[in-house]
């Protein structure tokens, strides 16, 4: 029982880590029709340059602005310069461009920052344990990463549903010629947006480090995951993406305690203990090609949220 | 009209940007290694080739890029202070070049290194992954393959061959030390935890071996760094101690998430060199103060070879060397000292192998020696992480050796062993 509710907050805490790298990415897909295969590379440039400035200041919160404010630098030169040449291409056209842009980004960061892995450690006030059940002391700080997540999305969706950028956003997701009629300046909102998702990525970048190690390629599994959260969730949409999230979040979690135990009713412990992880770590795409099979549009395509 | 010309000048903006990059990207993986590593400097009076010998061309595939790229780098810094201090840079003419990690790439270069550019000896290659696919088209060639690192179990016996050499250790070999070890400390329950992967499993396995069964193994994604999960399970089995392999960034997340989760002082953790070599253990930091590994090596082994080599090693590079450049250094030394038994004709490959095989060199190790399968019988250390001389460094300290001439497990299964 200890174990599951352990491994739950396990679970929530991958999801809240991955809903803000493809709440973003599920925003500029759904609005502007982009694959962006170099969303992940922002979460990693936000990694590096958080990593870099608290070499040298020492503080996470100024590391933690530094990386936000990195990433949303390096997002909007991504779309000034290349991004926005190809929202009238085709799929493929976006694909190889985007994935050109990953292949520069991985190695950009070793020309700059050298290939030897970096760390970002958690700041004094957030370090330790709480007892969360008798006997439980969970880290404080990936109770922090959960907090952090719930906050940003609440202010995202604040954003989008209160405000009239907000409502720019969404008619620019089905009106985009209706809404550049009505005097809005598009390539400024789409910008905008990009920027938005690019400093969700690098908030995510220093916000996770601690329990990743910067290096090059660190953005490419969680851009596959975000990926498998908007098909789960449905393209667009921000509820999709916080359920797409959750979902995998805690279907890995449990995946990765519960598959080795059953098998071992079937093998000897130390091929269960091999296969089940692996049958875990494929759970999440077999979550995606059941949505796939009976909800092709996704849990919450279609009706936008 | 305006406009169009702003679009226009963007456009190539973007296309200089992205070429100029490109051809940076390009210009840091290949070229930089492969060219600059005869240029040793040496001082012709300490040299002691003779005038007018041909040098001999060694070709080194290795682990240049990517997170793993200190490895291979590390290897090469050992390899060209060797030749360096025994005043052999130029009669050895070194090819480098990256692997990537990559079986194909490293099939590719070695194709290259043999067919175009004359290698004579090959070594270099750091996993096993791109070992087990090179060095059998190497072998085959009629020419020498010496390892600097990689030692999986498939060469070591049934697939031995007379033409490859260990320089290092068998892939099993750390794992059984650490076994030894945790079982002589007279810990009962022991659980495992290590990437999904052959090397991974392998290591478990090794532990096995010397340590007995295990109350249970967990195996992570490869490459994952985020071990909540694994620790919760740790926490709900609560064995005496925990043995892990968790080479490069992921044994850093690892260390500092055990610790973070409060079970560092309740259940100790045991594992091979690989996850507390000088440059991961100064990434951990103080969390890693105290751990014990399992090496063939440390850089305060007490022999002059040794004293030697990690004082040069300090004051060409200014860092305390890894297991890595120990191994690059020793590979250099056995070529050498086989090289100057045949009096440098690589052309009698018979002849070289039994120079190679009598490994007649000064080894960092102290004793060294093939067995018959042409892997080392060497001794096997516990090391324990402790706070270097300066603020801020770590360094391996060796307590105990815990076994002694150590063979690997699979020599008995090797032909060579017969003869």
């Amino acid at each position: 029982m200890e174990l599951f509710f352990e491994q739950t907050l396990n679970g929530l805490q991958a999801g809240f880590t991955l809903l803000m790298i493809s709440s973003g990415l599920t925003l500029i897909f759904g609005m502007m029709g982009v694959l962006n295969l170099a969303h992940g590379s922002l979460f990693m440039i936000g990694a590096f340059v958080g990593a870099d400035v608290l070499a040298r200041t020492g503080s996470f919160e100024i590391a933690l602005l530094a990386g936000v404010i990195g990433a949303t630098i390096a997002g909007i030169l991504m779309e000034t310069v290349m991004i926005r040449w190809l929202y009238h291409r085709d799929h493929l056209d976006q694909v190889l461009a985007t994935f050109g842009l990953v292949l520069m980004a991985n190695q950009g960061v070793q020309m700059l920052w050298g290939s030897q892995p970096r760390t970002i450690s958690r700041p004094g006030w957030l370090e330790g344990a709480l007892p969360v059940l008798p006997g439980l002391q969970y880290p404080i700080y990936r109770i922090a990463i959960m907090v952090g997540g719930l906050l940003t999305m609440v202010i995202l969706w604040l954003l989008i549903e209160r405000t009239r950028v907000g409502m720019w956003i969404k008619a620019g997701q089905t009106h985009r010629e209706l809404l550049g009629a009505l005097g809005v300046n598009v390539t400024i909102l789409f910008t905008g947006v990009f920027a938005i998702g690019a400093a969700l990525a690098g908030f995510a970048g220093v916000v996770a480090a601690p329990y990743l190690t910067v290096e090059s390629g660190m953005g490419d599994n969680f851009l596959i995951l975000s990926f498998v959260v908007i098909v789960i969730g449905g393209i667009g949409s921000l509820k999709g993406a916080v359920a797409g999230s959750l979902v995998i979040g805690l279907v890995g979690a449990w995946g990765q305690t519960y598959l080795p135990r059953l098998l071992t009713n079937f093998t000897d412990p130390s091929a269960a203990a091999a296969i089940g992880s692996s049958v875990a770590s494929a759970s999440i795409y077999l979550v995606m090609a059941a949505v796939l099979i009976f909800r092709p549009e996704g849990l919450f395509g279609g009706a936008r949220g | 009209m305006h406009r169009i010309l702003a679009g226009k000048a963007r456009i190539w903006i973007a296309l200089l940007a992205s070429l100029t990059l490109v051809l940076a990207a390009c210009g840091g993986d290949g070229e930089g290694p492969a060219e600059d590593t005869t240029t040793a400097p040496t001082d012709e009076s300490e040299t002691t080739s003779d005038v007018g010998r041909e040098p001999v061309t060694v070709g080194m595939i290795t682990t240049l890029s990517g997170n793993a790229a200190y490895l291979g780098e590390d290897t090469q810094k050992g390899f060209e202070l060797a030749l360096e201090m025994a005043g052999a840079a130029e009669d050895i003419n070194l090819l480098v070049d990256d692997d990537a990690q990559d079986p194909e790439q490293g099939q590719t270069v070695a194709d290259r290194m043999i067919e175009r550019e004359g290698a004579q000896i090959m070594t270099g290659i750091v996993f096993s992954n791109v070992a087990a696919s090179v060095v059998p088209t190497i072998v085959e060639r009629d020419m020498l393959y010496i390892s600097s690192n990689a030692g999986p179990s498939v060469f070591a016996g049934e697939q031995c061959d007379e033409n490859y050499f260990v320089a290092s250790w068998q892939n099993d070999n750390p794992a059984e030390a650490v076994g030894q070890w945790v079982k002589d400390q007279g810990y009962e329950t022991v659980v495992g935890a290590a990437p999904n992967y052959q090397a991974g499993l392998d290591s478990v396995n090794g532990f096995r071996r010397t340590f007995g069964e295990l109350q249970n193994e967990f195996y992570t994604e490869l490459g994952a760094t985020d071990f909540a999960q694994t620790i919760a399970q740790i926490r709900e089995e609560s064995p005496d101690a925990v043995y892990f392999f968790y080479p490069g960034g992921m044994g850093i997340a690892f260390v500092q998430q055990y610790v973070e989760a409060g079970l560092a002082e309740e259940i100790p953790v045991f594992g091979p060199t690989f996850s507390f070599d000088e440059t991961l253990v100064d990434a951990i930091g103080e969390p890693a103060v105290g751990l014990q590994n399992g090496s063939f090596w440390a850089p305060d082994l007490d022999n002059p070879t040794n004293v030697a080599f990690v004082e040069a090693y300090r004051e060409t590079y200014g860092m305390t060397p890894t297991n890595y450049a120990a191994q690059g250094y020793d590979t250099a030394r056995l070529i050498l000292s086989a090289l100057e038994a045949v009096d440098w004709n690589v052309e009698d490959t018979a002849a070289l192998r039994e120079a190679v095989r009598a490994a007649d060199f000064e080894s960092v190790r102290g004793d060294f020696s093939f067995a018959p399968n042409q892997h080392p019988i060497q001794d096997w250390y516990i090391l324990e992480v402790v706070e270097g001389e300066e603020e801020g460094d770590f360094t391996n300290r060796i307590l105990e050796k815990v076994l002694d001439d150590h063979v690997d497990a699979f020599v008995d299964e090797c032909p060579l062993s017969d003869e």
